[in-house]
């Protein structure tokens, strides 16, 4: 019995390091009493700051960090929600129907507004737009779509200029582009003609936002549609080059949440990493390395403006739904 | 008289406490019965959320191409956000199969027409209400039926609960302590006839009988009017031996007077001194005889006008002289000197002739019991309260019988030899209580009695 415990304990972290991570770092002393695991969407680069101000406080706290998609989140974590403390998504739906399902444990004591928290347990703390990137070299300066409207419109006017160097998440790999796309066609009628005009464009399609950014620097793009700009602001190497443009017929804003796994062992920790990011987030505590917009910059005090945390977020998820969804989306873009 | 009454429970606990308990009683039925409707309620509220939900998912089931396609709209979840953030949970089955949503999620068996069917349950450890509804799709060639389950978590609905009982509790404990609040005072003004004819008994005097003129409640007349037969009856039994001792001792003492003037006039004829000497102590017993009929009949006028006093304005130092006046011949008998001490007149409001009998009384009793040759001293004084003490050379109280000697027909044990009805200190005592004073019995440190007469 005791060597089949031994092996499993020996297996499980395997388990997790033969996960194929597109970014994986370990922060604080090696020789800390506990360790949290986070399983996170975000970029490293953008977390690290965050990471390292929470350990300054705490001595015997390492943290391992990992990154993946959102859609990948999800599918891990449900197969070993044992193995990760804390689980950081910009996919609000897939981290709702966490919750939902019962993946994670109420946090007491921290006050977020409604709007902003869901069961006392998903908490978000940032709040980032869906935008639209532009090349420079693409546009006039004084002739940059403001709206989708005028975005169709451009390409329609100039195909040759963007045939091939459009790009938008790929809804069917991407949990935060299928929640983006969801979210614009429960807006508007716009996102399908959108879409349509792309694919007539030979749209390039993406996992991420970081990706679609290196494309665009790179000039392979001259517009990227839904990318979030938290993303490229966040980069001051490619300011001169690209601009961000905020929709402003609708907009869609994402939240970014977090969650204390049900399965942890070091819930104090996990508990308090969560409380560090509201409160960073919130204003109650200052952090300028965090490049990440905090939810106040872009919502008003009632949170209107973003994509409500609601049961309805599950709607998407349905099976069935999404089914019909990729289908409809595939022969707009696609075709 | 002052034997315990044997009191067996409280009218006014019995009252209070069926009031209250029965207050209390309704309070908490009241909790009761409003609280489940009030659950009732709230659980329909839900349901109904639930069932336009399920609705809102059937009625987007339709069969394209032989395949069940169920493209719902986003507000059939969206109408199950709840202020408590409630979980969701549905499943949509196509005959045995599930389609999309949770596989374990409990389904009850719904008809085929649409109607939707609610039960509780518990999921993924949590109590959910259920609603389902089935519905046939019919297809160029193939009939299917789905069915769609929505489930929701009842934290919103428990919380709901909660604020309902704790208000419904706050009135319950409101209408208890109303109730109480009533209760008491419906105990007081019920038991208050009660009290007010106890009262208005209490505060007679001891000698009046007369009959309760009060109105009282219907539930007391029987109790009022054998009361008030009972005093008549005690009153005319009193009166009847009142009069029987007046008419008595009147009837005693004049044959009395008549066998003492024949034993005088024998005593003058008989010559042989044993003869004389039995004859003396004949008139001496006569007039023993005489005196306690005397003192009978000054008590029986005395309980007589003790309700009645007819008072008037005079001076306690006349009326002592006077009194010693009168008395001269009987203390020069026993050669006692009679000596009234004052500090000129002593002004009083009082019934004369009982003041005259009362004080008679304690000089005849001084003199009975004092020794021959000695002195009776009367003291009059006015401060802090008219007074009379009589102060004599005698042997004195017993000591340790003083609080009773005042008692009708109580004499102290040193008096066996002397010849007396008891009756003395009695009237004197009657005689200042009527007045609203009090008589006292002291001892002097030199010997002999000393009584005060207080008004």
């Amino acid at each position: 019995m005791r060597y089949i415990f031994a092996l499993m304990m020996w297996l499980c972290p395997a388990l997790v390091l033969a996960q194929d991570w597109e970014d994986q770092n370990a922060f604080g002393p090696a020789s800390a009493s506990s360790t949290l695991r986070v399983l996170s969407s975000t970029d490293t680069s953008l977390f690290a700051p965050v990471i390292e101000d929470f350990l300054e406080s705490r001595s015997g706290v390492a943290v391992e960090y990992f990154v993946t998609g959102t859609a990948q989140i999800d599918e891990v974590f449900r197969a070993a929600p044992g193995d990760f403390d804390v689980v950081i998504s910009s996919a609000m739906d897939l981290q709702l129907k966490l919750v939902n399902d019962g993946f994670s444990v109420q946090i007491d004591n921290l006050d977020q507004p409604d709007w902003a928290q869901w069961r006392n347990s998903l908490f978000a703390f940032t709040a980032e737009p869906a935008t639209i990137v532009i090349n420079r070299a693409a546009f006039a300066p004084e002739s940059v779509p403001q709206t989708r409207q005028e975005l169709i419109a451009a390409m329609r006017a100039r195909p040759e200029v963007f045939r091939g160097k459009v790009g938008t998440y790929d809804v069917r790999e991407s949990g935060l582009g299928y929640l983006f796309a969801t979210q614009d066609a429960r807006a508007s009628e716009t996102f399908w003609r959108l879409m349509e005009v792309m694919g007539g464009l030979d749209a390039q399609l993406y996992c991420c936002s970081g990706a679609m950014i290196d494309d665009l620097v790179a000039g392979e793009l001259m517009v990227a549609y839904n990318v979030l700009g938290s993303y490229v602001a966040a980069r001051e190497d490619v300011a001169d080059m690209l601009e961000i443009v905020l929709p402003s017929d609708f907009p869609t804003i994402m939240m970014r949440t977090a969650f204390v796994s049900s399965r942890t062992e070091v819930a104090e920790e996990a508990a308090a990493f969560v409380r560090h990011l509201v409160e960073m987030q919130t204003g109650q505590r200052n952090l300028e390395a965090f490049p990440l917009p905090p939810l106040s910059a872009t919502t008003d005090s009632t949170g209107q403006a973003v994509i409500s945390l609601e049961p309805a977020l599950m709607t998407y998820l349905d099976p069935l739904k999404r089914r019909t969804f990729i289908k409809e989306w595939s022969s707009a873009v696609i075709q | 008289m002052d034997d315990a009454v044997n009191v067996a429970g409280s009218l006014r606990a019995r009252l209070a406490l069926t009031l209250i308990g029965s207050a209390a009683a309704i309070a908490i039925l009241l909790f009761f019965v409003v609280r489940t409707y009030a659950a009732q309620i709230a659980q329909s509220g839900q349901d109904s959320i639930l069932e336009a939900s399920v609705a809102s998912i059937l009625d987007a089931a339709t069969l394209r191409d032989g395949d069940v396609e169920v493209d719902f709209p986003y507000v059939a979840f969206s109408m199950l956000s709840t202020d408590a953030d409630d979980r969701v949970f549905y499943a949509i089955w196509q005959e045995e199969t599930l389609l999309s949503g949770y596989e374990l999620l409990p389904v009850a068996d719904a008809p085929d027409g649409g109607e939707i069917v609610h039960v509780s349950a518990i999921f993924d450890g949590a109590p959910v209400r259920v609603a389902t509804a089935a519905r046939i799709l019919v297809g160029a060639n193939t009939r299917t039926r789905v069915t769609v389950s929505v489930a929701q978590t009842q934290d919103a609905l428990a919380g709901t609960l909660n604020k309902i009982s704790r208000n419904v509790g706050l009135i319950g404990a409101g209408f208890f302590i109303l109730s109480v609040l009533v209760a008491s005072w419906a105990t007081n003004s019920t038991i208050r006839p009660l009290e007010r004819l106890t009262h208005s008994i209490t505060r007679r005097g001891p000698k009046d009988l007369s009959p309760v003129a009060r109105p009282v409640p219907l539930e007391m007349a029987p109790l009022v009017t054998s009361l008030n037969s009972f005093m008549a009856r005690l009153d005319t039994s009193l009166k009847q031996s009142e009069d029987f001792i007046a008419e008595a001792a009147h009837r005693v003492r004049t044959p009395l007077a008549t066998v003492r003037s024949h034993a005088e006039a024998t005593l003058q004829r008989v010559e042989r001194e044993d003869n004389r000497q039995a004859l003396r102590s004949m008139v001496r017993a006569i007039d023993e005889s005489s005196r306690a009929a005397g003192q009978l009949l000054d008590h029986a006028m005395i309980t007589f006008r003790a309700d009645h006093l007819e008072t008037q304005t005079l001076d306690l130092v006349e009326l002592v002289e006077d009194l010693v006046t009168r008395l001269a011949p009987v203390a020069e008998m026993k050669d006692i000197a009679l000596t009234v001490i004052s500090e000129g007149a002593v002004s009083v409001e009082a019934d004369s002739i009982l003041l005259q009998n009362a004080l008679r009384n304690l000089v005849e009793n001084a003199l009975k019991y004092a020794p021959e040759e000695s002195e009776i001293t009367l003291e009059v004084g006015a401060s802090p309260r008219p007074r009379v003490e009589v102060r004599d050379e005698g042997p004195g109280f017993p000591p340790d019988q003083m609080q009773g000697l005042a008692a009708r027909f109580s004499r102290g044990d040193n008096a066996k030899d002397t010849i007396g009805s008891g009756l003395g200190l009695t009237i004197a005592q009657d005689v200042a209580t009527a007045h609203g004073g009090e008589l006292t019995l002291d001892n002097m440190p030199e010997g002999g009695a000393c009584v005060t007469f207080l008004l």
